[in-house]
């Protein structure tokens, strides 16, 4: 069922072949295949339990895959700890942010990677930098990078998250229902940071159950379902009701001219 | 999505420049509410943040100081009311309660409540509990107390160093075993306590040199003048200048230097009158201490304990806010987890903060042998470790982890010596005194839990 228009063009980020996990009788992941390209926002989108979150902890290091290769650019890698993933440039920002509510804006983007200048915390030297990728993410309604995470709406610290992840360097930033918390205009304020952060040449995958959310960013499609792809392409080759048709019954009659289209080994 | 332009990060159209312009946006009463009409939780924390992050003038920082106690961001203000308010009642009580010698000696006993409070703040912070500072502080001033008796006659320093190294050592082992055996802080120390004090015991009955059951520090040794020593009149003042020059000289260069870096900064005017209220604070002590508070023979003088305590205060604030360990120890306290995924090694931070807790519950021992002249069999650590827990939590530590610094443990130990001084000056019972210890430490968390919210959104 392949077509021209499911192809990407040139070497994927990272590449996904075959790849499986099980927990004990339970197949998560069955066999999935799945390309990321560089700079586009790939949106991942399924069903509870169709394994989009064993999917993303594989890619981030949590655990190992029991079968299948994962290839980062071009390169086939193994990733068996975070620590590996990070160092490849993939940074994962969960649900839970993982944010420390006590410590402000400046503070938790630079935990762990603290400037020093004379053996003491270089609290100028950070505060600058923050402020300046802050400012490129165009994160405008934070009044003060000294403010306590604690005193930050959901998308402000959504943000911090992400400016985190810009800061740490990162390749492919993975998000994990990054609106699935926020009022309307808190995630359009998510979005276009997801939008300014592909166009800064940051790669996103990103999870959601929202297919408004998918829609407004992402360039690209997975469809998951039961630990399969069953459909991916380009985001303008799908629309709301053939994705739905794709998660719930893992095919689609009514499928767009040219779309992207079922993967093959799921029917 | 609001179009705020104006905040401390710049707007949109500044793009990737950020120095060109300060633009911190002016800081009125009304217009954050107008702002950010739809993000009503960033709008509610405004309120909540550090005066000097909204304000470049010193009225716009009154302003600003004002609008955050509103909020509930009282800081030591409560603390500070609630002192004054005992100082009062005491007062009205005994006219001697704020003699010279009295209020020498309400410091100094409140010198070993604070020590042990910083010790016990470490663990706060970290959202653990440690119930064993008090004997840990007992058996590092026993083997200092032995060591330094003419039955080993050691140097007192080495004394000093061997009884600390103790306390650190019981500390390691507190921390590896609530760590490596992921056991809690709570069953940990709670055996420590128990175990301590029989440990204190033993090593009573083992060594020769304990006469009924005491150990004396030989009088006028270095330790036993820690605490009856006292500076001379010149010496109490020259550290004093030297202190408050040192401290203004850091404040307002770090102040200069944030500015000229585009960075916030409170007004110099309140930067300037903070370090006149140290001063005046300070020297209000001195001459406090140096009005002669002998009865036969005159007496007078800072006691070495008072500078050396804020001392420590001093550098554990230093620890605690201008390393990584303390970040993460902050960190830590707030969330593990995100902790983990920074790369932070949380075991050994952990650890870390029992070890500190633990040598600063020892440097408490010698405060108090030192005010005695002794330690007996008796010494009742399972008392003092709630005073501990008391100091650090009045002063403003919270036992959910995250928060609390050095100077909490020093008001809140103050203010734990003038109940406990106060109480004894107009002769109330132990049961009495100890009744009244507990009000006060309901009080100060209740008022803790309904004022200072903490501007949390969640």
């Amino acid at each position: 069922m392949s077509t021209e228009g499911s192809e990407p063009d040139g070497t994927p980020l990272i590449e996904l072949r075959g790849v499986k996990k099980s927990f004990g009788a339970v197949q998560a992941v069955n066999g999935v295949d799945l390309k990321v390209m560089q700079g586009k926002v790939t949106a991942l989108v399924g069903d509870n339990g169709a394994g989009k979150s064993s999917l993303i902890k594989t890619i981030a290091g949590l655990w190992e895959q029991d079968a299948g290769e994962i290839l980062w650019e071009g390169e086939p890698v193994r990733l068996r700890s975070p620590k590996e993933s990070e160092g490849l440039g993939i940074t994962t920002i969960y649900q839970d942010l993982a944010l420390c509510d006590n410590l402000d804006i400046v503070q938790n983007m630079f935990l762990g990677h603290e400037v020093l200048r004379h053996f003491t915390l270089d609290e100028g030297s950070m505060e600058i930098t923050a402020k300046r990728i802050l400012a490129e993410l165009e994160v405008t309604t934070v009044r003060s990078v000294r403010q306590p995470v604690a005193s930050l709406s959901g998308g402000q610290r959504q943000s911090v998250a992400v400016a985190k992840a810009v800061m740490a360097q990162a390749k492919l930033v993975i998000m994990d229902e990054p609106t699935a918390a926020l009022g309307v205009s808190q995630t359009a304020q998510v979005l276009a940071l997801i939008k300014r952060l592909a166009e800064g040449g940051t790669t996103v995958l990103m999870i959601s159950h929202n297919l408004n959310d998918v829609f407004e960013v992402a360039d690209w499609i997975a469809v998951l379902r039961l630990g399969r792809i069953v459909a991916e392409g380009p985001i303008d080759t799908f629309d709301s009701s053939v994705v739905v048709d794709y998660m719930t019954t893992g095919r689609s009659e009514r499928a767009l001219a040219g779309s992207g289209t079922g993967n093959g080994s799921g029917q | 999505m609001t179009s705020d332009t104006g905040g401390t990060v710049d707007g949109p159209t500044s793009g990737t420049e950020t120095k060109s312009e300060p633009s911190p946006a002016p800081p009125t009463g009304d217009h954050p509410e107008s702002r950010h009409e739809e993000e009503t939780p960033a709008a509610v924390a405004l309120v909540s943040v550090a005066p000097e992050i909204l304000a470049d003038s010193l009225g716009e920082y009154l302003k600003a100081w004002a609008k955050r106690i509103r909020s509930g961001e009282s800081g030591a203000l409560p603390i500070i009311l609630g002192l004054i308010l005992i100082i009062i009642i005491f007062q009205v009580q005994n006219s001697n309660f704020l003699s010279a010698g009295n209020i020498v000696n309400l410091l100094v006993q409140a010198a070993f409540f604070v020590t042990l409070g910083l010790g016990e703040t470490f663990a706060l912070i970290l959202s653990e509990i440690d119930l064993s500072v008090g004997f840990v502080a007992g058996i590092g001033a026993t083997i200092t107390l032995a060591l330094v008796s003419p039955s080993y006659g050691w140097p007192w320093w080495a004394a000093a160093i061997v009884g600390l190294l103790a306390c650190a050592a019981l500390g390691a082992l507190q921390g590896v075993l609530i760590t490596r055996l992921h056991l809690p802080s709570f069953v940990v120390t709670l055996a420590s306590l128990l175990g301590l004090g029989g440990v204190l015991i033993f090593l009573f009955d083992s060594f020769h040199g304990a006469v009924g059951g005491v150990i004396s520090l030989p009088i006028s040794g270095p330790l036993y003048n820690l605490v009856n020593g006292n500076m001379s009149v010149a010496a109490s003042w020259i550290v004093l200048v030297v202190a408050v020059a040192l401290y203004g000289l850091v404040s307002v260069t770090r102040n200069t230097r944030r500015r000229s870096r585009n960075l916030s900064a409170p007004p110099l005017s309140i930067t300037l009158a903070t370090v006149a209220v140290a001063g005046v604070a300070g020297a209000l002590l001195v001459i406090v201490c140096n009005i002669n508070r002998g009865h036969l023979t005159p007496l007078n003088g800072v006691p070495w304990v008072l500078p050396l305590v804020l001392l420590v205060v001093v550098l554990w604030t230093l620890l605690l806010t201008k390393t990584r360990t303390g970040r993460y120890m902050y960190a830590i306290g707030a969330s593990p987890e995100a902790a983990r995924r920074a790369g932070i090694r949380v075991q050994w931070i952990r650890t870390a903060a029992f070890i500190l807790s633990a040598f600063t519950a020892g440097l408490g021992g010698l405060v108090f042998a030192s005010r005695l002249g002794s330690i007996s069999v008796g010494y009742d650590g399972s008392t003092y470790v709630l005073y501990a827990i008391a100091a650090a939590v009045i002063g403003g530590a919270s036992l959910f982890g995250g928060y609390g610094k050095a100077v909490h443990a020093l008001l809140g130990g103050v203010l734990i010596a003038a109940v406990v001084n106060g109480l004894a000056l107009i002769g109330v019972s132990t049961a009495g005194e100890e009744i009244a210890t507990a009000l006060v430490l309901l009080a100060a968390v209740t008022v803790d839990s309904l004022v200072r919210r903490r501007g949390s959104t969640t």
